[in-house]
């Protein structure tokens, strides 16, 4: 069960695992994610399915190195199995022929923009797609965001690839120069905060996908909950998906730090 | 129930002993961890009584001819039967009753409200006015003798029938319609969405009061009786009920529980700090987190709030004493006399130290510049009249506002019933509050579905979802026999 099939290296911190799951890679649609855990003491942390393969029966996880979890599922080789992955949770991306959709990604946003950014294209959409990163090697997934956007725009800080500047930059550039319909966007909290202030002021209708801290990804803890539109929702269930400028990002940036010490003092496992 | 009273060793058993002396003889105490030792640790509290004890609690048990305890049991178990059987020295005879109503006596004896079922109906409490008989330690002894002997009976089963059956859950209610059906010949698999088979009794109950192995044995004997598990499986994300039925499943028993936790809504709740009491106990029993090896985080507060009276609030504000809280507190908006959890639960948690805010209701919350909570505002209350559920509800003090110190806080106060089911079959009929309709056979409006235990209750007792839950195999076995 859960068998690692294949695995590539994006970058130093950056890695593509395709796994065995044959009935998730049947039932997933896109936005939807997995739990994974991995050892007998390890801690349940939500994943997006990146791709699925329903006829080989396999699903690809892209995973970016930030705790102890990430870090052991990363350590994991061919051949290795993942102590559970249950899904596929959540509420899938409502897909439809918008018109011009920018789907902007940053960091570990990016590969769970991906399959977002295929079904948008296969239902007829103009898809311009926006790359965020630190500097050019923690670009990821530029080829394969090509296959599926009419254009790709790489923004990085330092203009070390593509253009220099903020994911903002990239978006902005795009609304001044043509009307765009719908704005996707995926990546860290702070991120997508400045997406939705940005798409806000311009009156274009926003989805953000919200990665909160989960415990069981079936809605029976929690954890996961934030406020949208003045109301608690739980992202697990509710979500991942909202409409970007009702959510409370100050709110949600804040219990994103709840575990902070605990983590960093965990850290030593995997050092 | 009459005719094995009259069985000649119960008859001579009656006769050797008087009624007065019976009932002269006072109620077992049962054997518990000191206080100040258990607070800290994890081990079990009670000890469970010894064979002596048993053998002469079960002596104070009349053998009524009319036995009012068991109108007090939601499923009836024989207790004279099975008192009997511990006062003459065949405890295994004794749990062998008790398994023929009960699939789980070693966890019911633990959890069961007995002050509230079986107890409150003897006759000691009813008509002596004295303390009942000590039936659901008794029940315990049984069954934990019955393990620890080495001698658990596996059922007989029947000729596999070929019948495919799906259970979702693997809660009580699953497990017992799991055992049940397995017995009468169907091939049953259990679909458990989470990591660990279980359901409350392991993410929920705490080891201290239900240790996990106690659990562990019964889905041992389920697999040993065929019965299949498969865990990280949600049924309607995962599988659906279709693709179960193309698979050739000829039923389904849904047993998915009411896991979803509350929330007063009331201001600032979502600061860090404040957590359902699913989460807490989540994150401490089914993830180990307090233990260093664990990858889970939980926070260990000093200042602990647990806001609500039922079971889940004292097992939270418990488990918060052992991970080294110095101050833990239950905040309950009635009195102590309206609190739904078990009395020995209240007792242990009053021994241990915790502190009793009743007739208190948080209006807010109050965090510092990180966003942790430091301060809770609590509306003091005075009881009014009987509400509908018969308690007498709390009305505001006006004005009576007291503020105190808090870094974390645990809200109990009740869970919705699981909507995933729900949600993803077409045509299920449920109830405005999200449970399943079904009819006395456990049977939902799509006729291979039945459904039992807190989905179709809401937040209810593991006695009744067992009893659904054999209520529902009986009833499913007569509808695919036709
Ligand atoms: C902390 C706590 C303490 C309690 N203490 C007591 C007590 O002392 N005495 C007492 O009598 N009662 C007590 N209760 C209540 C009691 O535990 C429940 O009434 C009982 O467990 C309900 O059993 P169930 O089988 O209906 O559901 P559950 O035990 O809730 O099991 C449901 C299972 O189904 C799984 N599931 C849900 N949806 C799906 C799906 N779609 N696919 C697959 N699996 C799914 C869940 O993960 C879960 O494991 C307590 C409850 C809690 C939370
Ligand atoms: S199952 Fe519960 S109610 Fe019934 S006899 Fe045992 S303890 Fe009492
Ligand atoms: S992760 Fe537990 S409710 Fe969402």
């Amino acid at each position: 069960m859960n068998k690692i099939v294949s695995k590539e290296k994006f970058s130093e911190n950056v890695v593509k695992l395709e796994v065995e799951a044959p009935l998730i890679a049947k039932s997933r649609k896109a936005g939807h994610f997995v739990i994974v855990r991995v050892g007998e003491k390890g801690e349940r942390i939500p994943l997006t399915i990146a791709a699925a393969d329903a006829e080989k029966g396999t699903i690809t996880l892209v995973i970016q190195k930030i705790g102890v979890s990430s870090t052991k599922l990363c350590s994991l080789n061919v051949g290795d199995e993942i102590t559970d992955l249950v899904g596929p949770l959540g509420k899938a991306t409502h897909i439809e022929n918008f018109g011009t959709v920018v789907c902007a990604g940053g960091g570990v946003g990016v590969a769970p923009l991906l399959p977002i950014v295929e079904a948008l294209k296969k239902a007829g959409n103009r898809v311009i797609t926006v790359l965020a990163a630190r500097n050019k090697d923690l670009v990821i997934l530029e080829d394969q965001m090509r296959k599926f956007s009419d254009e790709v725009i790489v923004m990085t800080d330092d203009g070390s690839s593509g253009k220099k500047g903020l994911v903002t930059n990239g978006i902005e550039e795009v609304i001044n120069r043509e009307k765009v319909d719908l704005c996707v966007t995926i990546g860290p909290a702070i991120m997508m905060k400045f997406v939705s202030l940005l798409t806000k002021k311009y009156e274009i209708p926003t989805v953000a996908s919200l990665n909160t801290i989960m415990v069981d990804g079936t809605g029976m803890c929690g954890a996961c909950r934030i406020t949208v539109g003045g109301k608690t929702k739980f992202v697990c269930v509710d979500g991942p998906e909202f409409d970007a400028h009702q959510v409370d990002f100050d709110e949600m940036l804040m219990r994103l730090g709840a575990y902070k010490e605990e983590e960093q003092a965990d850290m030593y496992k995997v050092r | 129930m009459a005719a094995d009273r009259n069985v000649a060793w119960r008859e001579d058993l009656r006769k050797t002993m008087s009624n007065k002396e019976r009932t002269s003889i006072p109620r077992v105490q049962m054997n518990e961890l000191n206080a100040g030792y258990r607070a800290r640790v994890r081990e079990e509290v009670n000890q469970g009584l010894t064979k002596e004890q048993a053998l002469v609690e079960a002596k104070r048990c009349l053998d009524c001819p009319n036995p009012t305890c068991m109108q007090g049991c939601p499923v009836s178990i024989n207790i004279p039967g099975f008192i009997k059987n511990i006062e003459r020295g065949e405890i295994l005879e004794a749990a062998k009753v008790l398994k023929e109503t009960s699939a789980l006596p070693a966890v019911c004896g633990r959890v069961c409200p007995q002050e509230k079922q079986c107890e409150s109906q003897c006759f000691y409490k009813q008509k002596l006015k004295k303390e009942a008989v000590a039936i659901g330690y008794l029940e315990r002894f049984a069954a934990d003798y019955e393990r620890d002997s080495g001698h658990v009976s596996v059922p007989e089963i029947k000729e596999k029938n070929g019948m495919k059956i799906a259970v979702v859950g693997s809660g009580p209610a699953g497990l017992s319609f799991a055992g049940d059906m397995a017995k009468k010949g169907y091939s049953v698999t259990v679909f458990e969405a989470l990591h660990e088979i279980g359901g409350v009794l392991k993410y929920g109950i705490p080891e201290f009061r239900l240790p996990n192995r106690v659990v562990d044995v019964e889905i041992d004997n389920l697999s040993k009786m065929g019965v299949l598990f498969m865990k990280d499986c949600i049924v309607g994300k995962t599988i659906s009920v279709k693709d179960l039925e193309n698979e050739g499943f000829k039923g389904v028993f849904v047993a998915s529980g009411a896991g979803l936790p509350r929330f007063m809504n009331i201001s600032g709740e979502n600061l860090i700090g404040i957590m359902s009491s699913n989460e807490y106990l989540t994150r401490v029993n089914l993830m180990d987190a307090s233990n260093p090896e664990s990858d889970t985080p939980i926070y260990k507060g000093h200042n602990v709030a647990v806001i609500g009276g039922g079971n889940t609030a004292m097992d939270s504000v418990r488990t918060a004493l052992r991970l080294g809280a110095d101050r833990a507190m239950i905040v309950y908006r009635r009195s102590e006399e309206e609190m739904p959890a078990r009395l020995e639960e209240v007792k242990h948690a009053k021994e241990e130290g915790v502190e009793f805010l009743t007739l208190h209701n948080p209006i807010e919350y109050i965090g510092d510049e990180k966003g942790r909570v430091t301060k809770m505002r609590l509306q003091k209350m005075e009881l009014g009249e009987p509400d509908a559920s018969g308690r007498r509800s709390p009305i505001e003090i006006p004005g009576a506002i007291e503020e105190i110190d808090v870094d974390e806080v645990i809200v109990s106060v009740g869970v919705s019933p699981n909507p995933l089911i729900p949600n993803s079959v077409e045509g299920l009929e449920v109830t405005p509050k999200g449970t399943i309709v079904v009819n006395e056979g456990m049977q939902s409006s799509i006729p291979m579905l039945f459904a039992g235990g807190d989905i179709v209750r809401g937040g209810a007792t593991v006695i009744l979802a067992m009893g659904d839950g054999r209520s529902a195999a009986a009833a499913m076995d007569l509808y695919l026999k036709k």
